[in-house]
């Protein structure tokens, strides 16, 4: 990948960043979580997946399924930057006259399938691979989940059931941002050594920085290049939660954010390097 | 007649899109494995995973044909049929071995007895309660190829004798009377599905002979509820009788005092059904006679209810 490309890249993901944030007012959204994964969303949208609205319904393009559907703010700003939703129908976000609310749903063209609750789409997504195997595809089937989502036993369950299936054409990523909801995950349940649980299941696995475009290609690849292991591939992406803003960057209580007007328009300018925005906002606290 | 597994075989191998599934139980379909190469897929017991494969199978055009025990299919895995076939309206054919008193002596945790109230309650869901194996062949074609994702209680009793199964309608009851041309209404009329068909069978004949005149109704579909059937017994009948091998709440006394209450019915209605308790676990005939569910003792319970002594 060239420095332009990279470059190209960033300024999507700020974009991006920049639809995350104004989305994060009047009623709000998961802010922190969607700022984590955005990297990775516009990675794997335009470098990655051979899918778009040329071939939303042909059976061999690739999938991607968000299975921690609350970052969904990151795939729909994803989409408007790719012209694939129109950017209007973010002004729609939680109203009752569109679809585009806080869990992804397939009336939004490119969603593949709604989420929500943790720990549904990798066993959805094992039911996809082992259908376009068994058509003799070599499409690629991506399921992304968050790290807090691992407490979930369905997770382990399908990762099982694709090793054992062989269903190399799977490729998990986890968005590995070190947060429950509001808790640290090695507080409350400590998911390392992460790399050797995701090898025991049968997953061949790399681990990359997230938030860097040339490392996500780099581990990509090698999982790609792995010639016929018939395990299903397995990334973790370190990434931040809530990148990009340093007022609330890692912070416990800035999972879920219902900001001011005022603090939007801050914290846009936070994005674009000028100071910290002071946050006054109520927390959302689920735990 | 051929066999359950035998007709699901033929209906695969003349229709791509069915794929046969089983989170490792394989008492109904033992010989498919190797008759339907690829289109056979066992998950392990991993009941939730299957939904969710199942469902994106689905999303591929598919048409799973799910196999595991009732209880686990539809309370271990419930939320995954809920929210990804349910919320998906995707065509998923669950198959629930073992439902309600077929567990004979497995004990509660193999009771599926809330299954019915659960099932139905999911929008778009239907619920197939067969009588017997012959009824379950009966409708199997429709059930699998209709666009609704549907609950089936599998069941591979042999048809009580003297009993002749209509053809199979989606939404519709079978309905026999001790006269069929009688104008007048009938003493008593029996609403029951699944396995109990043979004992309500044995206590029209009972009932009969007490010169009681008796309409009996498979319902086989609890949902969708064939409306018709259940006005026309409870207005043609002095007493309406619930019979499931479920608990009260949620199955076919609730039926059809939904149906009822909404159309403005009212009927005098004795349910037999598991009540505020899980059964006791014994050999078949055993747990019929220990519940009260044979034949004998539900034609009493009408009879006592009629004020009628045997």
């Amino acid at each position: 990948m060239t420095q332009e490309e990279i470059e190209q890249l960033q300024e999507m993901a700020l974009r991006v960043r920049e639809h995350i944030i104004r989305l994060s007012t009047d009623g709000g959204c998961f802010t922190g979580a969607s700022l984590s994964c955005a990297d990775l969303i516009v990675y794997l949208y335009n470098r990655f997946l051979n899918v778009g609205p040329d071939n939303f319904d042909a059976p061999d393009r690739d999938y991607l399924f968000l299975s921690k559907g609350h970052d969904v703010p990151a795939l729909y700003g994803t989409f408007v930057e790719l012209g694939w939703l129109a950017a209007e129908r973010l002004g729609n976000h939680l109203k009752t006259n569109d679809f585009i609310y806080w869990h992804p749903n397939r009336a939004i063209p490119g969603i593949e399938f709604h989420s929500g609750s943790l720990g549904h789409l990798p066993s959805v997504a094992v039911g996809v691979a082992m259908d376009c195997k068994l058509r003799g595809l070599d499409n690629r089937i991506v399921v992304i989940t968050g790290d807090g989502e691992l407490d979930e036993g369905t997770v382990w369950e399908a990762l099982q059931v694709a090793a054992a299936k062989k269903l190399d054409n799977l490729l998990f990523i986890v968005d590995r941002n070190h947060f429950q909801a509001n808790i640290r995950t090695e507080e409350l349940i400590p998911l390392e050594p992460l790399a050797p649980k995701f090898e025991a299941f049968g997953g061949r696995v790399r681990r990359v920085d997230g938030h860097d475009f040339a490392a996500l290609e780099a581990g990509l690849r090698e999982l790609s290049d792995d010639g016929g292991s018939g395990k299903p591939a397995v990334l973790i992406a370190d990434t931040i939660r809530g990148r990009g803003l340093p007022s609330i960057q890692e912070r416990a209580d800035r999972w879920f954010c219902n900001f001011s007007h005022e603090e939007v328009a801050a914290l846009l300018d936070e994005l674009h390097g000028a100071r910290q925005a002071e946050i006054t906002s109520e927390a959302l606290i689920v735990r | 007649m051929k066999n359950y597994e035998q007709t699901l075989l033929e209906l695969a191998q003349a229709d791509e899109r069915i794929i046969v599934m089983t989170a490792e139980n394989r008492a109904a379909i033992r010989n498919l494995p190797n008759l339907l190469p690829g289109r056979f897929i066992d998950t392990g017991i991993t009941e939730q995973t299957m939904v969710g494969a199942a469902a994106g199978l689905a999303l591929r055009g598919r048409i799973p044909v799910l196999h595991a025990l009732a209880t686990f299919l539809t309370l271990r895995a419930f939320e995954f049929v809920r929210t990804d076939v349910g919320i998906g309206g995707l065509p998923v054919k669950l198959v629930g071995g073992v439902p309600g008193f077929l567990s004979d002596g497995n004990g509660p945790t193999h009771q599926a007895i809330e299954d019915v109230a659960l099932m139905r309650g999911i929008p778009g869901f239907h619920v197939f309660c067969p009588a017997d194996e012959e009824d379950l062949v009966l409708a199997l074609p429709q059930i699998i190829h209709s666009p609704n994702p549907t609950y089936i209680r599998h069941n591979a009793l042999k048809t009580v004798a003297g009993y002749e199964h209509e053809p199979f309608e989606i939404g519709k009851a079978e309905v026999r009377r001790t006269s069929e041309s009688a104008t007048r209404p009938d003493d008593v009329a029996i609403l029951v599905y699944g396995m109990l068909l043979a004992q309500a069978w044995e206590a029209k004949a009972r009932l009969e002979a007490e010169g009681l005149s008796v309409r009996l109704v498979n319902v086989r579909m609890p949902k969708p509820i064939d409306v018709a059937a259940v006005l026309g017994a409870a207005r043609e009948s002095s007493l309406l009788v619930t019979l499931e091998d479920h608990f009260l709440t949620g199955g076919l006394f609730s039926i059809v005092s939904e149906v009822l209450a909404r159309h403005g019915e009212t009927a005098d209605v004795l349910p037999i059904a598991l009540e505020e308790h899980w059964f006791k676990p014994a050999l078949l005939p055993d747990v019929l006679r220990h519940e009260g569910f044979t034949g004998e003792q539900i034609a009493a319970r009408i009879l006592e209810r009629l004020g009628v002594l045997a």
